[in-house]
């Protein structure tokens, strides 16, 4: 594994913990509403960001 | 005349897939990560916005939905690992070219006929979904769950923006779209979970304690609304087993699983049924019951909004176009077996129209249900087809891919089949009144009955000459 692709793996799965943690915190009360859906719009930037350039790189062969 | 005109149909066909036709070699065949990617990026799509309230809407109570939801699932992974994967890797060929050496050319016109208008009526929904998020920002009244016809002037305006769009993008190529959406399912998924956490404090829910009564109470409490059958257990695990009937008794996912070297690879399905039609079927019916509880809209872009904001509308939009695009693309692909003159562009062009109208009537989008029993008992037949030819018909002393070796462009048994099936289907429901969700069942057993009867009759009058 390079160390590009280690990174953008890294910023990746960040972008997926920001997408599911503060609603976790949301639920346990801790974090409101709108910090909540601001946290969820910053992860899926993060994510597509970064995923397609590691992600599916070869072709499936799906037809 | 007559013959000469069927040879060109078959010669047509045959070109639209002449790089398809061999079996795959064994310097292409895949490992299981790459088949446990496909099905995990598949099945959490835009559907799953639809169908989760839906459930919610038959009235189906807690535990009969978790129960179905089990049992349909592993049923339904069963029948990928236990029927179509062994016979793609024993083949390594598609749906497509088994078909035709089984029932002829000319009964492959008809099956991928049949084929793309439901791929239409599918890219169809999913364009719906996509636009009850599109249409948030402008303030345009959503359709309800009762709704079956356009319900204003800006929801037409908004259907028919995306479907220009997605078209478009389906003319430009499908591949890179269709990669995107496997980059997209685990943040769909993950959008999915975080909605439904975040709406269960405002249904009561503040410590795991609370889900089971909530669930009963307020979730799926065993109330149909008006107008829907109340779902029971076997609803639920029907619905759940045949949600994809064309793809695994049906057949279709031949095309995907030749590539696995084993047949146990068919188990991968197993990471879209538990991903997508579990978690994410369970989390949007959580969704809607909070809608339903505050009497806002319930359909997929507000109910997503209301979890996860903009992030959510992103979702929904992201989940109908990734699935209509290549569902448009696979349609164009059939049609253009009957329009030779026509070039990929504008089959896809006229195939989009068409997807675009279908997709203003939200009647297909609440009505989903139904619809996805249908498509699968519509193709399944041909399915049971290529089960008994491939496995009972040698064991019967009869020959396989009958079409191919005698050099017919159409097989009658497998065409009477077809009809027959879904004729003593319709039969069941109507005088009998066995519901569509359960008719793939005894459909498949009959199909293969009728098939391998007409079969002996066939091969017998040909050795009698």
């Amino acid at each position: 594994m390079t160390m590009r692709r280690a990174i953008l793996q890294g910023l990746s799965f960040s972008g997926l913990l920001m997408t599911v943690v503060p609603s976790a915190l949301v639920f346990a009360g801790v974090l409101d509403w709108g910090t909540h859906v601001t946290f969820m719009l910053m992860g899926a930037a993060l994510y597509f960001a970064t995923a397609p350039a590691w992600i599916n790189k070869e072709a499936t062969g799906r037809a | 005349m007559a013959t000469m005109v069927s040879r060109s149909l078959a010669a047509r066909l045959d070109a639209i897939n002449e790089f398809d036709r061999a079996p795959v070699s064994s310097d292409r065949l895949q490992g299981s990560g790459n088949f446990i990617g496909i099905y995990a990026g598949e099945h959490v799509a835009g559907t799953e916005f639809v169908i989760g309230p839906l459930f919610v809407a038959h009235g189906v109570t807690a535990g009969d939905l978790l129960g179905g939801l089990l049992v349909g699932n592993l049923l339904a992974v069963l029948s990928w690992a236990f029927v179509c994967a062994p016979i793609a890797v024993r083949t390594r060929l598609n749906l497509y070219w088994k078909l035709r050496r089984i029932a002829g050319p000319y009964l492959l016109v008809v099956y991928n006929l049949v084929n793309a208008l439901m791929f239409c009526f599918l890219a169809g929904a999913m364009i719906s979904v996509a636009a009850t998020a599109v249409g948030i920002p402008f303030n345009i009244s959503m359709p309800g769950l009762s709704d079956l016809y356009p319900t204003s002037a800006g929801w037409v305006v908004t259907v028919l923006v995306i479907g220009c769009a997605v078209t478009l993008l389906a003319i430009l190529g499908f591949e890179k779209i269709a990669r995107f959406s496997k980059v997209a399912a685990p943040w769909l998924l993950l959008v999915f979970v975080a909605c439904a956490l975040t709406v269960l404090p405002q249904l009561g829910v503040t410590s795991v304690s609370d889900l089971r009564e909530v669930a009963d109470t307020k979730i799926w409490t065993g109330a149909p609304m008006e107008g829907r059958i109340r779902f029971t257990f076997w609803h639920v695990t029907f619905f759940a087993w045949f949600a994809n009937m064309a793809m695994h008794i049906g057949m279709a996912d031949m095309t995907l699983l030749r590539y696995a070297r084993r047949w146990q690879y068919g188990f991968a399905s197993a990471f879209g049924m538990y991903l997508g039609h579990f978690i994410a079927w369970i989390a949007s019916g959580i969704l809607v019951a909070l809608a339903l509880q505050e009497g806002s809209e319930v359909a997929p872009g507000p109910i997503a909004y209301m979890g996860a904001g903009a992030a959510g509308l992103l979702a929904v939009v992201l989940a109908g176009w990734t699935t209509a695009n290549p569902t448009i693309y696979r349609a164009g692909l059939a049609i253009q077996t009957i329009t030779p003159n026509w070039s990929r562009w504008k089959v896809t062009l006229a195939v989009g129209l068409v997807t675009s109208v279908a997709a203003l009537f939200p009647a297909l989008m609440m009505r989903l249900l139904d619809f996805v029993a249908l498509y699968g008992l519509l193709l399944m037949p041909m399915g049971a087809v290529i089960f008994a030819d491939f496995w009972l018909c040698p064991r019967l002393g009869l020959h396989q891919d009958f079409a191919e070796r005698t050099g017919r462009l159409f097989s009658w048994p497998a065409g009477l089949t077809w009809l027959l099936t879904l004729g003593l289907c319709l039969g069941l429901n109507r005088w009998m009144d066995v519901e569509i969700f359960f008719l793939g069942l005894p459909g498949w057993f009959i199909a293969t009955l009728l098939y391998l009867g007409f079969a002996v009759l066939q091969q017998r009058r040909a050795a009698a000459g």
